[in-house]
């Protein structure tokens, strides 16, 4: 590139008012950077300029373009507009989604040096993450959720109109109360197309008049049989929706294709539930490389830098576990502060880095240890393989044990060398989804007597089942089963948590 | 491959108000649905006299997980930026998690909901509880309109009678008045008594300066202490306002028969009476009697909710509330209900109520509703034989049967018509 055309860059850059032309200019050099430079592999971008009031839409359906209509999202929209418009809030310069064109909702207010920013951590950062990860590349098709979404939306509609808002209503509430537990974690789904879905669709209704529920069908043939029935499901079923869809006696063929649409939503951001700290890593330590990068090669001008900088240490804030501004881990600063450490010690290994990682201590490839570490790990992974000593002791991290029969915390571990180990252990357990969300499964279904669904809990680090809200949760399952729910704790039927609950059913 | 920019600015807004339509909705359903337990579980006077409003909790727009109960277990958490701690250090737990270190994230998922609680003002209350009852707008308006008066200062008036006269302001304006006119004559005084200074006068001259001093001092002194025109009065104007005070007697037949359906519309019954009544005054007291065949003044709660068995004599709780309304409430606004099923012991019983009601309590009280609630096709029974009879030649007396709830409003209403004629 010419000189005189940086310098033309350079300036434009240095205006802080944008128009397309800006962005299209930026896109050119950011898009060399990230493939020569780091190697990023990403969808065709799709940038969208938005106002507040799109991007507060945008928030209520997660990012999705399009979605069915729901009170929830209603919810959503309203109390994050209340907060906005208070002041409580700030919202995000952007907002990205795993699509195929990668879908970047943009806030129109960003100055030239935000766009730049969030081109770069966002349009490249990001979308390499959903394009490359395993998660994303298992459990989500980029290319056709905007379709599937249109085709939910569609779906809801024609039942509403066919059974009446309510009883959509009521089974879609069911279905958003169970919502974490429609996801597959380790069997892969067949990849299925919007036209393939809706032959399935017609098959199935065709199916209606004939269907007989293989499950229901099993009588014994004698006493005998009884005596010694097995347990259905022979093992059990961590996908409750999933379960529900395929054995509710009661369920109908549209409320059944309703489950199933409310999981297929609940496995299309199970991937993002688990990658929060690594994506936002791979997205921050990316923008920051171009940036930075841009810059060495003049594109840049000191007073853009010191805007940048500005902005980028107020994403990686991390407030300490004493400020009132502390609200956890912030996963920009963890996963930016990972992949700094690695590229440091490729670089610049010292001894305790060739001890504690001999494969990347001196590499000297940093970007493609950076790609393999992206495309191939998940929080819970990348904190326990790759949080260095370094990184602990520069976040100052320590690990409490908080015991609920003792009255005081204890401090178990500090950033030293005895406490490497168990602070990392214990941080890469705060991303394990069973920490956040409660082991519950299908146990058991009394099928040769009044269907009772057996729910079980297995806990972790003796935690119990908050009462709060488990009844009315059963109440749902209940709803949605047809038949009472209960929950029993360890795998044992007679440990029961909460009584069989039962409704009408539908 | 170039970046495909879209400007979305100009399109369309509100995408989201689908979804906030259906929220709303599900909001004011919840809401209607809500009422008839919101009247079950709270007190009459609770609900209806609160300024604050009514609070309606609503189940349902809560968003219910499962999810760990945050107090259990045997945790351990990672948290960054340690100053002074080291390992085994023991740190005291902050009361219920929360405050310094707290054990929560903002992105802990276990975080939700309670039950929402909405806030809704009286007003707003009357509209869903008569939305309920099917109340017709025109009446409505009825009970949003304030009847009576009172006087209000309003400034002052140059005319008036004694007893409202403004001393303190009438004698400023007597002194300035004073003033105003004396500063013509020291005027005038001062000017003469300067030419006698500075002037070279005769003794002539000078007697008739003197003279003429003597005169100016003489009308100053003569002006008047107080004039028509300095005089004030207090002035007042009409001003609506609800009456003060009233009260409520809620008279119930709580013998064997009545069952928790009857007992269900009587306490909506009372309700909207009650509601009828705050609109107009100020404060009601409620005094509630009930009675089988003994009659006995108990709390509201009592009222409601315990049962007794046994037949019925009425006359003993008009009595009761006849030497209450003596002793207590003698010049007050009296209203009385009378709830009951109509069956009393004998004919003796309800000719001595109305000959009590004739002659002693509606000569008292402003106005008494009689409601019968009917136990399902029996015949009218002595009590509304003569009870009816007495409302038409009474004004202030009037009955009603109700049968089902649906049908409180229109009984409520008639009862009110009759009086507005």
């Amino acid at each position: 590139m010419s000189k005189k055309k940086k310098e033309d860059l350079k300036k434009m850059f240095s205006n802080s008012e944008w128009n397309s032309e800006t962005i299209i200019e930026a896109d050119k050099v950011v898009s060399k950077i990230a493939e020569d430079y780091l190697g990023l592999k990403t969808y065709p971008n799709q940038f969208e300029i938005v106002t507040s009031e799109q991007m507060l839409d945008a928030y209520s359906l997660v990012g999705l373009p399009v979605s069915y209509n729901h009170w929830k999202f209603g919810k959503d929209f309203v109390i994050n507009k209340n907060n906005y418009k208070k002041g409580r809030m700030g919202l995000a310069y952007e907002l990205v989604i795993n699509s195929n064109p990668c879908i970047s909702y943009n806030m129109e207010d960003n100055t030239t040096c935000l766009m730049l920013l969030v081109l770069a951590h966002a349009a490249y950062g990001h979308n390499h993450f959903f394009k490359n990860n395993y998660l994303f590349k298992q459990w989500t098709h980029a290319d056709a959720i905007v379709d599937y979404m249109i085709f939910a939306r569609d779906y809801i509609n024609k039942c509403e109109e066919k059974h009446g808002y309510e009883a959509v209503e009521n089974v879609l509430d069911a279905c958003h109360a169970i919502m974490n537990y429609g996801v597959d974690k380790y069997k892969k789904p067949s990849k299925i197309s919007p036209s393939e879905e809706r032959d399935r669709l017609k098959k199935k209704i065709e199916d209606e008049r004939i269907l007989a529920n293989d499950l229901w069908r099993t009588l014994p043939k004698n006493k005998e049989d009884k005596l010694k029935k097995k347990r259905y499901p022979s093992q059990p079923e961590e996908n409750i929706l999933y379960f529900i869809e395929k054995n509710s006696p009661k369920l109908k063929e549209w409320q059944k294709e309703i489950v199933r649409i409310v999981r297929k939503v609940s496995q299309y951001f199970y991937p993002q539930g688990q990658t929060k700290v690594i994506n936002e890593g791979c997205a921050t330590f990316s923008h920051y490389e171009i940036i930075n990068k841009m810059y060495d090669e003049g594109y840049l001008s000191d007073g853009f830098m010191t805007e940048f900088l500005h902005n980028h240490s107020n994403v990686i804030f991390q407030p300490g576990f004493d400020s009132k501004y502390f609200s956890g881990i912030n996963p920009y600063t963890l996963g930016f502060n990972i992949f700094v450490d690695l590229k440091r010690m490729s670089l610049n290994p010292t001894e305790e880095d060739k001890i504690w990682f001999p494969e990347i201590a001196g590499n000297k490839d940093w970007a493609s240890t950076f790609r393999y570490i992206v495309d191939n790990f998940k929080d819970e992974t990348f904190v326990l393989q790759y949080l260095s000593p370094k990184v602990i002791r520069d976040m100052r991290l320590f690990e409490l044990s908080d015991k609920s029969t003792e009255l005081k915390y204890t401090v178990t571990s500090i950033h030293d060398e005895y406490g490497y180990q168990s602070v990392r252990e214990s941080l890469s357990q705060h991303y394990n989804r069973a920490t956040y969300i409660p082991d519950i499964q299908v146990f058991d279904v009394d099928v040769y007597g009044d269907r009772t669904l057996t729910l079980n809990y297995t806990s972790i680090d003796e935690k119990n089942i908050n009462e709060k809200d488990l009844e009315v949760v059963l109440y749902n399952i209940s709803y949605l089963w047809g038949f009472p729910v209960r929950l029993v704790e360890g795998g044992k039927l007679e440990k029961e948590i909460k009584k069989p609950i039962n409704t009408k059913g539908l | 491959m170039g970046i495909n920019i879209i400007d979305k600015r100009n399109n369309p807004k509100g995408k989201s108000s689908k979804n906030r339509h259906k929220l709303l909705k599900r909001i004011s359903d919840k809401i209607k649905k809500a009422i008839p337990n919101i009247v079950k579980d709270n007190d009459v006077k609770d609900l209806t006299s609160s300024k604050k409003g009514v609070k309606i909790p609503i189940k349902g727009i809560g968003e219910p997980q499962f999810s760990y109960d945050q107090k259990s277990g045997n945790k351990k958490r990672v948290y960054p930026g340690n100053k002074e701690y080291g390992a085994g250090d023991r740190i005291r737990k902050p009361n219920d998690g929360e405050g310094k270190g707290g054990s929560k994230g903002s992105n802990d998922p276990s975080v939700s909901e309670d039950e929402f609680v909405i806030n809704i003002s009286r007003e707003e209350f009357l509209e869903y509880f008569f939305d309920d009852l099917e109340l017709p707008d025109m009446v409505k308006k009825h009970l949003n309109t304030i009847v009576n008066f009172k006087q209000k200062r309003a400034g002052f008036s140059n005319q008036g009678t004694p007893n409202r006269l403004n001393v303190v302001k009438s004698f400023k304006n007597s002194l300035s008045r004073k003033m105003a006119t004396s500063i013509f004559f020291d005027k005038k005084i001062k000017d003469l008594e300067k030419k006698l200074k500075n002037e070279a006068l005769s003794e002539e001259e000078v007697d008739v300066v003197k003279k003429e001093i003597d005169k100016l001092k003489k009308m100053k002194l003569s002006i008047s202490f107080m004039e028509e025109v300095d005089l004030q009065y207090n002035n007042f104007e009409k001003q609506p306002v609800p009456v003060t005070s009233a009260v409520m007697f809620c008279i119930m037949d709580v013998s064997g028969s009545m069952g928790e359906k009857e007992k269900d519309i009587a306490k909506r019954f009372f309700m909207l009476l009650y509601m009828f009544l705050t609109k107009q005054y100020e404060n009601i007291e409620l005094v509630f009697i009930r009675h089988h065949t003994a009659a006995k003044e108990v709390d509201e709660e009592e009222f409601f909710n315990s049962r007794e068995t046994g037949g019925t004599i009425v006359l003993p709780a008009l009595e009761l509330m006849n030497n209450i309304i003596d002793e207590r409430y003698s010049g007050w606004n009296v209203y009385t209900s009378q709830i009951s099923d109509g069956d009393v012991w004998s004919q003796d019983d309800s000719s001595a109520c109305k000959e009590v009601l004739e002659n002693e309590i509606l000569e008292k009280i402003q106005y008494m509703i009689y409601v019968e609630i009917p136990r399902g096709y029996s015949e009218s029974g002595d009590l509304w034989a003569d009870y009816k009879n007495l409302s038409n030649s009474r004004e202030n007396f009037a009955v009603g049967q109700i049968r089902e709830v649906s049908q409180i409003w229109d009984v409520f209403k008639d009862f009110f018509k009759k009086k507005a004629e």
